[in-house]
C-alpha cells in the first residue's frame, strides 16, 4: 500500500465516521422516544440508554385507552378519514384545474395563473378568521367539513406541481385524441389523467402526510373528543396538567408516526423527487 | 369562395370561444374556491380589521382603533420581537446546516442513500405533534438534554423550556434540526454543477475553500434565494411547535409567544376578531415587505446561468 492509497482510505473512514456520528445525533431523539415507549415510567428519566431493561408493550395498552373516555382507535380512524378524504379531494380537483391551465389557451389564463401563484405566498392567518366565521355560520364547526370541503376546490401548490408535470407530456397525444373525436374531458380523463400518475402519487403522499400532521385546522374546528384527530389527541394527552404517563404518551406518539414512516419507506423516490422538483418546505 | 373566406375567421373565433369556455370549465373548481376561500375572506378580513367583532353580535365599525390599540399592546410587540428572533436565527441556521450536510453527502460515499434518509427523517416527522411533545420533554429539567450534559460532566439544573432566556432557543433548535428538505434541494443543485468548473479551478490552483466560495455558492444562489423566501414566510407564521413546546400562552413569560400564537389567542380565546384581523394584515404587510426586499436584492446576489452566456 502506498502513501496515496493510505490517505484515501483514511479520508474515507474519517468521512464515514463524521457522517455516522452526526446522523446518530440527528436520529437520537426519535430513537429515544421509541425506546422510551417500551420502558417503564420510572426508567425513562433514569438513564439515557436506548435499551429498555425489560421491553414491554404495556404503555401501548395504557395509551390506547386515550383521553376523555375516547380511545385512540377513534382518533386514528378520524385521522385516516380526514386525511384520505382531503387527499381524494385534492387529486380530483387539482388535476382538473392543472389540465385546464397546462393545455387550454383561454382568455385570462395568464391573469388567473398569476393569481394562483400569489395565493401560494399568502399566510394562512389572513384567511383564517373569515373562513372560520363562514364555516361557523354554515354550522360546520365540530364537523370534518371545514377541513375536507375546501380541498375539493383545488390546492395551488398541487395544481402547480401537476402543471409542471403535464407540460412534459407530448402535445401530440392531445392532438391525436382530438382527431379521434375525443372531447377535452375525455382526453383528460382517459389519456392525460392516467399518464399523470407519478405527479398524482407525489401529490397524494404530500397531501396525506400534511393533513395527517395538521394541527391548527383540527384545533380550530374540532372541539369534541370523538372528533379529535391523532395530533389533537396527542396534544390533549400530553397536557402537563393532566397526565404524566410519559411512556404511554411516547407510545401513542410513536404510533402516530407509523403511517408517515410507511409512506416514506414505500414512496421514498416520489417524495425526494417532489421535494427537489418543487423546492418544497419541510 | 367568399363564403369560405368569411366562414374561416368565424370558425376560428368559435373555437377560441369554445377554448375559453372549456378552459374556465376546467379551472372552475379552483376559481370558485379562490373566491369562496381566499378572495372574499381577504376582503372580509380587511373589513374586520376596522371593526369590533366578537363573532356573536354584528361587527361594529371603529376605524383605526384596532391598529392604534395594537401599537400600544405590549404583547403585540413582544410577539413580533419573538417571531423576528425566531425567523432570523432559525432560517439561516437551517440553510447553513442543509448546505454543509449536502456537501458532505455529495462526496462519493458508500451507503449514501441510507445516510440521506437518516438526515431527512427529522424533517419528515418534524411537523408532527408527537415530535413537538417529545421536544418539550427532552428540554425539561430532568430531560434527556440535561442527562447527557450531566454525563459529559456539565451539570445543569435549569429547565430549558422553563427558562425565559432559553425557551425560544429550543424552538430554534427544533427548526434547525429539520434541515432535510433544504438539504435534498441543495444536493440536487450540487449534482448539477458541471465537474469541469471544479477541474478548471483546480488547475488554476484554487484551494477547496476558494472553490466553495467562487463556484459552489454562486451556482447555488437561485436555490438559496428560493429557500430563503419560502422558509422566511414559514418562519413568520410558525404556530404548532410554539403552541406545544412553549404552551398555548407562550410560556415562560411570553418568551415563546410567536406572532401566530398571539393572533390565535386574540381570535379564539378572547373572540376579538377585529383586533386579530388587524394583526393578520400587519403580518401580511411584513411578509410582503421582506419578500419584496429579497426579490429586489436578488439582482445583486443571485447568479443565473443565462446572464453569463
Amino acid at each position: 500500500m502506498n502513501y496515496r492509497q493510505t490517505t484515501r482510505i483514511l479520508r474515507s473512514v474519517l468521512t464515514h465516521a463524521v457522517v455516522i456520528l452526526l446522523g446518530y445525533v440527528m436520529i437520537y431523539p426519535v430513537l429515544w422516544m421509541i425506546a422510551s415507549s417500551l420502558k417503564e415510567n420510572s426508567e425513562i428519566f433514569a438513564s439515557a440508554s436506548l435499551i429498555p431493561r425489560v421491553p414491554s408493550f404495556e404503555a401501548y395498552v395504557r395509551g390506547w385507552k386515550g383521553v376523555g373516555g375516547v380511545s385512540f382507535a377513534t382518533f386514528f380512524g378520524n385521522s385516516f378519514f380526514y386525511s384520505t378524504m382531503a387527499t381524494v379531494g385534492t387529486l380530483l380537483s387539482s388535476s382538473l384545474v392543472a389540465y385546464g391551465f397546462a393545455r387550454i389557451r383561454f382568455r385570462g389564463r395568464a391573469f388567473w395563473f398569476t393569481c394562483m401563484l400569489l395565493t401560494m405566498m399568502l399566510p394562512y392567518q389572513i384567511v383564517m378568521i373569515p373562513q372560520y366565521i363562514l364555516f361557523f355560520k354554515l354550522g360546520w364547526v365540530n364537523t370534518f367539513a371545514p377541513l375536507i370541503v375546501p380541498t375539493f376546490f383545488g390546492q395551488p401548490f398541487f395544481i402547480f406541481l401537476m402543471i409542471q408535470f403535464i407540460r412534459g407530456i407530448p402535445l401530440e397525444l392531445d392532438e391525436s385524441a382530438k382527431i379521434d373525436g375525443c372531447s377535452r374531458f375525455t382526453t383528460f380523463r382517459h389519456i392525460i389523467f392516467p399518464l399523470m400518475s407519478p405527479a398524482l402519487v407525489t401529490s397524494a403522499i404530500f397531501q396525506f402526510y400534511w393533513k395527517w400532521d395538521d394541527f391548527l385546522g383540527p384545533l380550530l374546528y374540532l372541539n369534541r373528543p370523538v372528533h379529535y384527530t391523532v395530533s389533537l389527541a396527542l396534544r390533549m394527552f400530553s397536557d402537563p396538567t393532566t397526565s404524566t404517563d410519559w411512556a404511554a404518551i411516547f407510545a401513542m406518539g410513536t404510533l402516530s408516526l407509523v403511517p408517515i414512516f410507511l409512506i416514506f419507506m414505500f414512496f421514498q423516490r416520489y417524495l425526494v423527487e417532489g421535494i427537489t422538483v418543487s423546492g418544497l418546505k419541510g | 369562395m367568399t363564403s369560405v373566406t368569411t366562414r374561416y375567421p368565424s370558425r376560428e373565433r368559435r373555437t377560441r370561444l369554445r377554448d375559453t369556455l372549456e378552459g374556465y370549465a376546467f379551472i372552475s373548481p379552483w376559481l370558485v374556491g379562490f373566491f369562496a376561500f381566499t378572495f372574499f375572506p381577504i376582503l372580509a378580513s380587511l373589513y374586520f380589521a376596522f371593526t369590533d367583532y366578537d363573532l356573536l353580535s354584528p361587527p361594529v365599525f371603529t376605524g383605526l382603533s384596532n391598529f392604534r390599540a395594537l401599537l400600544r399592546d405590549d404583547l403585540f410587540w413582544k410577539s413580533l420581537g419573538v417571531t423576528f428572533q425566531y425567523a432570523f436565527v432559525s432560517v439561516p441556521l437551517r440553510l447553513a446546516f442543509a448546505l454543509a450536510v449536502a456537501m458532505l453527502l455529495n462526496m462519493n460515499l458508500r451507503f449514501v442513500g441510507f445516510y440521506r434518509a437518516v438526515y431527512y427523517i427529522p424533517s419528515l416527522i418534524g411537523g408532527s405533534v408527537a415530535v413537538a411533545v417529545l421536544w418539550r420533554r427532552i428540554f425539561m429539567k430532568d430531560g434527556i438534554v440535561n442527562m447527557i450534559l450531566g454525563s459529559l460532566g456539565i451539570h445543569s439544573e435549569v429547565s430549558w423550556i422553563g427558562n425565559p432566556r432559553t425557551a425560544l432557543l429550543t424552538l430554534i433548535l427544533l427548526a434547525a434540526w429539520q434541515f432535510g428538505s433544504s438539504m435534498l434541494i441543495f444536493l440536487a443543485g450540487l449534482k448539477q454543477i458541471p465537474r469541469s468548473y471544479y477541474e478548471a479551478a483546480h488547475i488554476d490552483g484554487a484551494n477547496p475553500f476558494q472553490r466553495f466560495i467562487h463556484i459552489t455558492i454562486p451556482q447555488l444562489t437561485p436555490l438559496i434565494f428560493f429557500n430563503l423566501v419560502m422558509q422566511l414566510i414559514n418562519g413568520f407564521t410558525i404556530f404548532t411547535q410554539a403552541y406545544i413546546v412553549g404552551g398555548p400562552s407562550g410560556d415562560p413569560m411570553n418568551s415563546t409567544l410567536v406572532y401566530a400564537l398571539q393572533l390565535y389567542k386574540k381570535a379564539f380565546e378572547f373572540y376579538q376578531m377585529g383586533y386579530a384581523s388587524a394583526m393578520a394584515w400587519v403580518l401580511l404587510l411584513i411578509i410582503a415587505v421582506f419578500t419584496a426586499l429579497i426579490f429586489k436584492s436578488s439582482y445583486l446576489w443571485v447568479h443565473y446561468e443565462a446572464k453569463e452566456g
